[in-house]
This record gives structure tokens, sequence and C-alpha cells, in this order.
């Protein structure tokens, strides 16, 4: 960014990378998928580098408001020294923070999550995804994360992203509204989880496995799902075959990537971004 | 119009009835004041839409559509029973009998539907008590919901066919009377006319039924009223502001301190101008208020309405994934505290002792503090059950009556963090590492940039 403004330049986007996007090793993989359809379609885009600054996401769901409060006005005095207007983000997090939490502290923008942006790709054409290359008749199932689902009414776009691939899509018995928490939101990913029968990514695991597989059975018996109203069962398929968990978050990521293992299942199931989901579609490889 | 000593009777019983829950309603009204000041006003169209929509229109029920259908009838069939409510009071207090019949077809009409819909209120109430006696749903278990939550429940269902059983009677007799005497009665009758058989051909013992059950209904009805404050059911009143006042904002928005925004602005900017705080009405400072809730009156208002408003369904509860993986946290149980905690706390205003389901559960897995010092948090709410919270907003989505159980949860944890410094340690060394390196883990920030290192390799070199 700095870059950019001393040539006097304006990017169209500000990608704001977020910390797992620039530290996590396995998003890191995500953050150049993105970069790298960013690059494909021609968008100006700039990322803050060394200047980008935790949102305080973490800090305010702990409870730490002041913290929060700091870290959010540090990142506002950068936007406006930059003059920054629009935001495309892959974490939800920091997606649901600079858009809602951030006005009453005075700084506003457009703020757009990577599913959103991909959907808008796809739909103007600027993303051919051509026949969704090696996904198609995949299949796959999404995981929603809370903070673009409930927490802000994102449900269709990452299906539709997801529907441009051409893949077999199967449904999780509670999705969308009524989705299950991956375990990692409001600063659990920092802390072990309180004494309980499981961990909440292994019981989302199943539930992802059980509808990859297309088990009734496992499906039936997922603790406290009351009432009936998932999609078509899918057809059952022997283990064995390659499936794909789509996430769109990076603790999700984590989380269900930890659940496969834990279930031993990572060789015939993985766990991938949208964006990597695209980018490889695209023949970008990271 | 027969007026006679019964219409006087009546009239002390109304006043008595109605006088009694207004004393009621006035101290729950207080002991939702005594939450902190939130400004909910404006936004009436949409706010109204939304009452509309999830209060009279039961949306957020459907989303499991055997308890829906079921709640719809007994819901219904309360409205439409209201009407002959109106009827009785006017009948009761000037001596007229039947005094809507002027209506003529609608009247008809008006009484037929509501026959039919009192057959279907008893059914629904078998249902209901089955599912939640016998019938084993998740939701109606949990520690939360034993003694006084678990008859409460039960004491409603078994009123409800009380009351359904003395319209009937009353239906009944008088239809009888009127047939014995030869008389048309006004009105549409498809379940008493099949009942009159059971009854005695005596008129006088049929005059008897008929005040008996007309007695009984009424009568019925205005302890009913009564209990309401007491009970769980007081939600067939509350939902109603509960979701007008409910928020409007993204559920993923969390409220920005203001006290602590002046004080950041402040460390940023020297030059910035703190407001002055606020003063009592006297000029005096007012006592600095805490960060965050440690006990029912550091909750804003809306939240003590909230509990006000809980069915106790556990509809929450049952989509919390940490409940749902055996953690200590309920949502419902949260509500259900801080209800007992402000009724506790400002004295019960009510007839019984409200939703205390026992210590052994409210303090499950803690030490009980002195009864006199205990508060919200750590009395009620223990920190193990706030930290399991993944802010996921299901249980929040889950609510039939728009109550936000995790709005308190991050009170509580705010509290924690800023008052008593007593976060969890992992998360301790979160905050610090953000504090340090601008990121929750222990990277550098100068290594913010290495994801790109590869990336551009050849289109830099
Ligand atoms: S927000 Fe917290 S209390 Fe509510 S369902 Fe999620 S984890 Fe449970
Ligand atoms: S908070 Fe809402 S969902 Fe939970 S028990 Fe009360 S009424 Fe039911």
């Amino acid at each position: 960014m700095a870059n950019l403004a001393a040539a006097g330049e304006e990017p169209e986007i500000l990608f704001w990378v977020g910390c797992a996007g620039a530290f996590d090793d396995r998003y890191k993989r995500v953050t150049r998928a993105f970069v790298q359809i960013l690059e494909h379609v021609g968008v100006k885009y700039a990322v803050l580098g060394m200047e980008e600054t935790c949102t305080g996401d973490p800090a305010k769901r702990a409870g730490n408001e002041f913290l929060f409060q700091m870290q959010a006005m540090q990142n506002i005095t950068t936007f406006e020294g930059y003059g920054i207007k629009k935001i495309v983000t892959a974490c939800p997090h920091c997606f649901n923070t600079i858009k809602n939490e951030y006005p009453a502290l005075g700084g506003n923008y457009e703020v757009i999550h990577h599913s959103t942006f991909l959907q808008q790709l796809i739909n103007e054409g600027r993303v051919g995804v051509s026949g969704g290359g090696e996904f198609k008749g995949q299949r796959i199932t999404f995981h929603d994360s809370c903070y673009l689902g409930r927490a802000n009414n994102i449900y269709e776009a990452p299906r539709d992203v997801l529907a441009a691939l051409d893949a077999d899509l199967v449904e999780m018995k509670r999705s969308k509204a009524n989705g299950l928490c991956c375990g990692a939101g409001g600063a659990q990913m920092w802390k072990e989880p309180e004494p309980g029968k499981k961990d909440i990514n292994v019981e989302r695991t199943e539930e992802a496995l059980a509808a990859l597989d297309g088990n009734a059975a496992a499906l039936a018996n997922l603790n406290g799902v009351e009432s009936g109203n998932a999609g078509a069962t899918p057809a059952p398929r022997n283990g064995q075959q390659r499936s794909i968990i789509a996430v769109s978050c990076p603790f999700c990521m984590t989380m269900m990537s930890d659940g496969v293992k834990n279930k031993e299942r990572e060789n015939s199931v993985q766990v991938f971004d949208l964006a990597e989901l695209i980018a490889t579609a695209e023949g970008l490889n990271a | 119009m027969h007026f006679s000593i019964q219409n006087i009777l009546f009239l002390l019983v109304a006043v008595a009835g109605f006088g009694l829950f207004a004393w009621q309603v006035r101290k729950v009204r207080a002991n939702i004041l005594v939450g902190r000041d939130r400004d909910m006003s404006g936004n009436v169209s949409e706010r109204l839409n939304k009452t509309l929509l999830v209060a009279f229109g039961q949306q957020k029920m459907f989303k499991r559509i055997t308890p829906a259908l079921l709640h719809l009838i007994v819901y219904v069939g309360f409205i439409v029973i209201n009407v002959e409510v109106i009827e009785i009071m006017i009948d009761g207090l000037f001596g007229t009998h039947r005094a809507l019949s002027f209506l003529g077809p609608l009247y008809s009409l008006l009484v037929g539907t509501n026959e039919v819909l009192g057959a279907l209120v008893i059914v629904a109430v078998a249902a209901f008590w089955w599912r939640r006696n016998v019938g084993g749903v998740r939701r109606f278990t949990g520690p939360e919901l034993r003694m006084w939550p678990k008859l409460d429940a039960n004491i409603i269902l078994y009123v409800e066919v009380i009351l359904m059983v003395a319209l009937f009677t009353m239906n009944a007799a008088d239809l009888k009377l009127h047939q014995l005497e030869g008389a048309e009665l006004p009105g549409a009758f498809p379940i008493s006319s099949l009942l009159t058989g059971l009854l005695p051909s005596s008129v006088g013992a049929l005059e008897v039924l008929e005040r008996v059950g007309w007695w009984a209904h009424i009568v019925g009805i205005l302890c009913f009223l009564n209990y309401l404050p007491s009970s769980k059911h007081f939600h067939i009143i509350m939902a109603f502001p509960n979701v007008y006042y409910s928020r409007l904002v993204p559920q993923g928005q969390f409220s920005n301190v203001d006290s602590i925004t002046h004080e950041v602005k402040a460390m940023m900017d020297p030059s910035y101008q703190v407001p002055a705080p606020a003063t009592n009405p006297d000029g005096s400072a007012m006592a600095p208020t805490p960060f965050g809730a440690k006990d029912v009156d550091d909750l804003a208002w809306t939240n003590l309405l909230n509990a006000y408003s809980c069915t106790e369904c556990g509809r929450c509860t049952s989509v919390c994934p940490a409940n749902l993986t055996g953690k200590l946290l309920s949502p419902r149980k949260i509500i259900m505290d801080t209800r007992d905690r402000v009724e506790e706390k400002y004295n019960s205003p009510l007839i019984f002792q409200p939703n205390l389901y026992g210590t052994e559960a409210k303090h499950a897995g803690q030490e009980v503090l002195d009864k006199e010092t205990h508060t919200l948090l750590r009395g009620y709410v223990t920190p193990e059950e706030l930290w399991a919270c993944t802010t996921c907003n299901a249980c929040v989505e889950a609510c039939p009556v728009n109550i936000n159980p995790l709005e308190s949860i991050i009170e509580m944890r705010r509290f924690l963090v800023l008052e008593e410094s007593a976060a969890p340690n992992s998360l301790n060394v979160m905050f610090s590492n953000i504090e340090n390196n601008g990121a929750p883990w222990a990277f550098s920030p100068s290594d913010r940039f290495n994801w790109a290192d590869d990336l551009f390799v050849t289109e830099k070199a």
C-alpha cells in the first residue's frame, strides 16, 4: 500500500489479509490463492503488509474491549491515512468487525467478504471456472461459518461460488442459519475447550463426513438434531473417494482439518477454502 | 338484565383480580428498570413489523413444525376465547346473558369457532404434556429445568384443561336448559351439543352447573392472569414488548463500550475532549459504573426484559455447540438465572417464588458464595460457563421471542477481563500478543508479508 501511495496511485480495493492469512501456514495458501485470482482478473488491489495489525476481534469476543478499541483506532487511522474506501477480506471475523463495529468508532468502509467478491467475479464472467475443472462431479459440502452466516446473513454467496464448480454439492444436516459452529469463534481458538463430552470441531466434522458419505445412520445419531429438515439424503458412497469440506474462514479451516485428522480421514477428505477451489479450477495453482 | 348480588360479587372479584395483576406488573417493570439505560427509541415501523411477524405471527416457531402447530392452536384459541371473556365480563357486570348475541350469525361463528378451538386446545395440551413428561424431548431436560420450572410448565397445562372444561360445562348446561324450555340459545355449539347427554335433566341442577362453569371460567382466568408474573407463561404478554425492543443490527455486531471509546481516544489524541461524566440530579458525581456486568443492575434493561420473556423452551440450549458437546454452558440457564437474581436482589414482587430450580444446579461446579454478597456473576453464573461460549449466535437465532443470551454473556466476560483480570491464562497470552505484536499469535509484525515471498518471485525477478 505504501508503495502504491508513494506512486500516487489508488487501488480499487484493499485486500485485508488478516493475522491468520498472514501467519497461519495453511491459511497463507488461501491468501496466495486469492491474490492469484486478483492478479488473474486484473483488479487493482493493495495490501497493507506490515502496516496491518489485528482487527481486535479476538480481544473483543473475549471481553477485552479496551484492547479491541486500541486496535480498531489504530487500523482506522491507517485506513484514513490511505483514503481507503473498499476492503475485501477472506476472514469472516475481520469482515464482521470492520464492517459492523468500526463505524461507531469512526471507520466507515464498504467491506466485502471474499465469498461475495468471488461470487461477483463469477457473475460478471471475470472468472470462468471452465466447467469446474477438476472438481466436476466431486462431492463437496459447505460449512457455514457463524460470522458470515448468522452474524451477517451471508448464506448464498459461498454456495453460488461452489455451484460454479459443477460439483456434487451436499448439505449437512445443520446448515445455513442452523449451522453448527466449528468451535473456534469467540476467542476459543486461543484456549483449551472447557471440559465436556467432546470437542465441538469433532462433532461438526462427524456431521460433515456423514453428509459426504451419505451415511443416514450417522446423520441420525448426531447430538440434538431434533427435526429432519435436511435436504435429500445423498447416495451412499464408499469412504474411499475424495470428498471436500469447503470453508471460508481461517478458523473453520483449522478446526475442520483437525477434525478430519481426528477421524483419520485425511486421505479421503480434504478441507479447502473457496478461494483455493476457484484458483485451482482456474488453473492458477498456488 | 337480572341485577343481583352476583353482579356485585363479580365486580369485587374482577377489581381484585385486575388490581393485583396491575400491582405485580408494576413490580416487574421496576425490576426491569434497574438495568442500565439503553436508548431503544426510533425505528418504530421496523420494530412494529418485527413484532407482527415474530410475536403475533410466530415466525420463528415454524422452524420446528410439530410444536409450532400445537402452539398455534393454543395461541389462536387463547385469542379467540378472549372474545368470550369480554362477553363474560359484560354479563357479569350488568346481569345480562350472552350480551354479544345481538351479533347474530357472527356470534354463532365466534362461539362455534371457540368451541372447536377449545376441543383442539385440550388435544394440544395433552400432546404437550406427553412431549414434556414422557416423550423425552432433550430440551425439556437439563439441570435448570427441574423443580419449580418443571412444575410451572405442567401447572399451566392443567389450568388450560380446567378452563376448557369449565367453558364446555357452561355452554352445555346452558344449551340443555334452553332445550328443556324449548327455547333457542343463540350461538353454535358443535362440541357442547355432543355433551348435553352427559348432563342431568333437572332444571335446578343445570342452572347450578351453568353458574359453576361460568364462575370457574372467569375466576380461573383471573387466577391465571395473576399467576403469569410468577411463571414462564408471562411470555404470552412479555413476548410482545421483548420482540419490539429486539436488536435491529446484524447479530455479529457487538456493542462498543462508550466510556472506553473516550479513554482510548484521549490516549491517542491528547487534545481529545472527554465528555463530562453524568451527574446525579443534585449535581454530585455519579458512582462510576463498572465495565461489563457483575450483577443484574449492570446489564441493560433490555437484557432484563429478556429474562422476563423467556419461555424456558430450551431452543437456545439445544442448538448451543458448547452445550451439545457436554460443556456446562446453557444459554437458557443464563437467562433464567438473570430473572431469579433480579427477584432475589430487588425483592420478589410476585405471588409465588418464581423460577427457582434449586441451588445444587445453580451452583454446579463451583463453591457457593455467601448469600448476602453473591451476585449474578459467580453467585449464579460461573466463569466456566461464560468461557465456553463460542459467540456463534445460534442461541440468538433459535429463540422464538428474540432473546439474546450472548449479549449478557459478553457483558459478564467484560467484567471478568476488565475489572477482575480473570481471563483464562491462555487468553491473557493472546491479549499480550496482540498488544506487543499486533497479532493474537507470537509472530513478529515484520513477518506479516512473508506469505507473498515466493509468490511474486517470477514477476519481480
Ligand atoms: S453464542 Fe454462546 S451461548 Fe449462544 S449458542 Fe453459541 S456458544 Fe452457545
Ligand atoms: S432464551 Fe429463548 S430459546 Fe432460550 S429458553 Fe428462553 S425463550 Fe427459549
